[in-house]
């Protein structure tokens, strides 16, 4: 970190102390995580200070004259001045000359920021959904939603669509958004540095449920996103006999369930998000809510009260209890 | 009451204008205060999702274009042909029709926050939920299928057909109704503004109406323009809407900067520094404002090259504005400054402004911005431009021009009451708006998780809202004990430069006795070369030939509103009568006799 992004996070700390906030801000633009976010950041940086410093010129300048020029009896009326050409030309230049200290960074950095990357790098496909995300890793043959893992250290190249309108990828400290447009593929490219769970979400406007529309970007050690990979690769898992997971799995069967859903062997839906693996992740309902058993029934039984505008409407007739209960004991086993 | 509804008088137009845009911007205010209430804290429950889609359109759309366009055309209704020594405006039956346009046009958007059940729908269910800038494809028939976009298409056009007739009449009436002398380089600033914004509102109007127009077809007749599935791309409409929505940033701001450019010589008594640099100034950010729309864009992947020519254009906007501060601030050194509150706003506007500007630079550069476009550092930057900005310039304005318009003088005391809680009020809501977004919060949001650690900022930033609409009952109280109690003003209570000043408050109907001979461009004031003008008469000399009320104008605005409504509701013969309505309008309009 450079002494002035430490000066600046030090004064975002402090107003944020001085509000009576704390925590980890866990979509801080200011806390670069990658290689990409990291030449943004810096950019930012260079920008703020020139910024702060014309801010301050104009703003003491502003109190002098209001100070020092202030009406006061039998003060002789002011010489009027109607201009004065030199002047003119040094505050024309002036602000031209430090533009083109930001002007100069900002086109390197398009440029080397452009999602350009290396032959090897992990391709992925982000393809946005009213409202959740599918992530399509092209040289594994493998699908997973809403939670991106990455190997740490590795450079990554990620395209992003969308299957209906506009949406935005973004997880702020792995990088700038890029728009999920339909009939279009964006480009951004990066190489996270550290290991972590990364938390973003849609940012352009995209319908009802677009503040719903989340997602995170787990980066793992190499082995654990080799180890990843393999189990999302394999079959989904078989419920014991006569276990409730098995009877969940008859009813997921028989409900509309596998219109929109794909587990592998079992439904073919391809409207909402793949379910082969879905007891492995750690949210559902586009991130939105934790996958534990409260409240993967409560989505369950009626999806569009969590999310308004669902595309997951509630069941007609309503399963029971004790169904609902059955259906989550299955997917939660779905590892 | 007649006599108002046929007024074919500037002033009085003037008048309905500021009125009328006033309530739009009071209820765009209340707009806002429910969107702070639902975010004063984490996973809030005041509204619902979908009426909170629609607060956020509906407040973006009504201050956008039911406050503070009109706001600035109640100062250009009044003061411009003040300014330039004329009767009225060229056309003086079109500006009625401009306005009553304006007043259908928001009536037309605002019912739809009450008609839901007239469309099988609860109320606050079918006003427009897609955001002021209504991206396509979320706009298209498939993803929208109400009426909410069907409304804000129709009442956006109908209001482009009230600024575009603005548009054309004061253009006509500062290039030929200006009185003799008055040559276009001794105009006051704010004409010359005035002048500027005409000619962005006739040329960027048309784009919008072209992307409206293309959406109506797809909505209404299947047409698709916007659909990627049928070879087109949902970008075609973020290029015509920013195309115009760019030139529109500058309609909304250089009034005001207008605005400040009168007041500040005003109260320092001195003559603006600079006047030729600040008008070309303003011409070119005039120009430079179609060269710039797509850094709206840069999140949409437009190229490495596109994204460098526009944030070089950007960039470079930012030195005709830059040296308009720099004019200013000289303009006040060395003068003798009274601190009026038309002078606290002013000055306010540009202590504010510049902020909004500066934060401006920092996503003019596209990597920096793909961190902060779609998050609250947008939004902060947008309220410093267009609040900090825009109203505290049309502030400035009304208490500068309250005394001419009314004849009685806004209270200072309540003024400063009201400046200093609007000025405290808008940085407590909006400064922490750059750390919410910075610290990634995505705007258009209903719901945050407490997670992200802005919860309290947020809070602040609500409180500071509450605020403004403190400073606001303040104001309305000014207004209120003014219409009484105020004191009452004399043809120039301020000392001002320009023609204005030099007639009774308010003015006469014919305004001028004599129509003045200009031979300065500050006539009012003792120049190195030029002694002050002698005002006008108290009484004129002969009889003046006013023109009388007509009721055509508002018959043939009536027209337009019931033509959206066929579209609407799907009643075609609603087209026929609303058609039949604009055409006797018209007609009746060409044919009135001269004299009524």
């Amino acid at each position: 970190m450079t002494d002035t992004s430490r000066v600046r996070l030090w004064l975002v700390t402090l107003a944020l102390a001085l509000s009576g906030c704390a925590g980890p801000f866990p979509q801080s633009t200011l806390r670069p995580r990658s290689d990409f976010a990291q030449a943004t950041d810096s950019l930012f940086t260079d920008i703020f200070w020139w910024a702060a410093a014309v801010f301050v010129l104009v703003e003491v300048l502003l109190v002098v004259a209001l100070v020092r020029f202030r009406h006061r009896e039998g003060r002789p009326a002011p010489k009027p001045a109607h201009g004065h050409t030199l002047l003119e030309i040094a505050w024309t230049l002036a602000p031209a000359v430090i533009l083109v200290f930001v002007a100069v960074p900002t086109v390197r950095t398009i440029f080397t920021s452009s999602g350009e990357a290396p032959a090897d790098a992990l391709k992925v496909e982000v393809i946005g959904h009213q409202w959740w995300w599918e992530f399509r890793y092209l040289d594994l043959a493998l699908t997973t939603a809403n939670e991106l893992h990455l190997p740490v250290g590795k450079p990554v190249r990620i395209g992003i669509t969308s299957a209906d309108v506009i949406h935005s990828f973004w997880a702020p400290l792995l990088g700038g958004k890029r728009d999920a447009i339909p009939g279009q593929t964006n480009y951004i490219a990066f190489r996270a540095d550290s290991v972590g769970d990364y938390s973003g979400q849609c940012a352009e406007f995209c319908g009802v449920s677009h503040a719903n529309m989340r997602l995170r970007v787990i980066v793992d050690s190499d082995t654990a996103f080799g180890a990843w990979a393999q189990a999302q690769l394999g079959p989904p898992a078989t419920p014991p006999k006569a276990s409730p997971a098995e009877q969940g799995r008859a009813i997921y069967a028989r409900s509309a369930c596998i219109g929109c859903h794909l587990i592998q062997g079992v439904s073919a839906g391809v409207i909402g998000p793949g379910l082969t693996h879905v007891g492995s992740r750690t949210t559902i309902a586009g991130g939105i809510l934790p996958n534990d058993s409260a409240h993967l029934a409560a989505w369950i039984a009626d999806a569009p009260a969590l999310k308004p505008g669902s595309l997951m409407m509630r069941m007609k007739p309503p399963l029971s209890d004790a169904d609902i209960a059955a259906l989550v004991a299955y997917l939660q086993s779905l590892k | 009451m007649k006599s108002w509804l046929t007024t074919t008088d500037h002033k009085r137009i003037g008048l309905l204008y500021f009125w009328t845009a006033f309530v739009f911007f009071l209820l765009g205010g209340i707009e806002a205060l429910v969107i702070r209430l639902q975010l004063a804290q984490p996973s809030g429950h005041v509204v619902s999702a979908e009426t909170y889609n629609q607060l956020f359109t509906m407040h973006g759309t009504t201050m956008v274009f039911l406050a503070l366009m009109p706001l600035s055309a109640s100062f250009f209704n009044y003061i411009v042909p003040l300014q330039i020594g004329a009767r009225d405006v060229a056309f003086p039956r079109l500006n009625a029709f401009s306005y009553w346009v304006f007043l259908l046009g928001g009536l037309f958007l605002n019912a739809s926050w009450f008609v839901g059940p007239l469309f099988k729908a609860g109320m606050l269910n079918v006003a427009p939920d897609g955001g002021w800038f209504g991206y396509a494809n979320l706009t298209e028939r498939q993803f929208s299928p109400g009426p909410n976009i069907d409304f804000w298409l129709l009442g956006l056009q109908i209001l482009g057909i009230s600024s575009l007739a603005a548009g054309f009449n004061f253009i006509v009436t500062i290039l030929n109704l200006r009185a003799p002398g008055l040559k276009l380089m001794r105009l006051p600033v704010f004409t010359w503004m005035t002048l500027v914004t005409q000619f962005l509102i006739i040329t960027a109007f048309p784009v919008i109406t072209v992307g409206l127009v293309f959406l109506m077809f797809d909505r209404f007749f299947g047409a698709h323009f916007y659909v990627h599935g049928a070879g087109a791309t949902p970008l075609l409409w973020q290029h015509l809407f920013w195309l115009f929505g760019h030139p529109e940033v500058y309609i909304l701001i250089l009034p005001a900067m207008g605005i400040v450019s009168e007041v500040l010589p005003t109260f320092a008594r001195k003559p603006l520094f600079g006047y030729t640099v600040v008008v070309y100034s303003g011409i070119l950010i005039g120009f430079m404002g179609w060269g710039v729309w797509s850094h709206h864009m840069f999140a949409v992947g437009l190229g490495p090259i596109a994204d460098s020519v526009f944030a070089a254009t950007t960039m470079l906007i930012a030195v005709p504005t830059g040296v308009k501060i720099f004019n200013w601030i000289a303009t006040l050194w060395g003068g003798d400054i009274r601190g009026t509150t038309a002078l606290h706003f002013a000055v306010g506007f540009i202590a504010m402004f510049i902020i909004g500007g500066l934060s401006g630079v920092s996503h003019a550069s596209p990597p920096a911005d793909l961190q902060q476009t779609d998050t609250y550092y947008v939004v902060a930057h947008i309220h410093y431009v267009l609040f900090g900005g825009t109203i505290m310039g049309l502030f400035a304005g009304i208490y500068y021009w309250w005394p001419k318009m009314t004849g009685r003088l806004l209270s200072e005391p309540l003024g400063k009451w009201h400046f200093w809680l609007q000025f405290i009020g808008m940085n407590v809501a909006f400064f922490p708006m750059h750390f919410i977004g910075l610290l990634g919060m995505p705007r258009r949001i209903y719901t945050y998780s407490p997670d992200l650690g802005v919860s309290d900022l947020n809070l602040v930033s609500t409180v500071g809202a509450f605020l403004i609409a403190v400073s606001l009952l303040v104001f309305i109280a000014n207004l209120w004990r003014t219409r009484s109690r105020g004191e009452t003003a004399s043809n120039d209570p301020w000392g001002g430069a320009t023609l204005e000043w030099s007639i009774p408050s308010p003015p006469p109907v014919y305004n001028f006795s004599v129509i003045p001979t200009i031979t300065s461009r500050l006539p009012r004031w003792r120049t190195e070369l030029h002694a002050p003008m002698q005002d006008p008469p108290a009484t004129p000399p002969g009889p003046i030939h006013v023109p009388g009320g007509s009721w055509w104008p508002m018959v043939a605005a009536f027209g337009l509103p019931l033509m959206a409504l066929a579209p609407l509701t799907h009643t075609l013969w609603l087209a026929f009568v609303g058609a039949g309505v604009l055409i006797v309008g018209i007609y009746g309009w060409a044919f009135e006799p001269f004299e009524v």
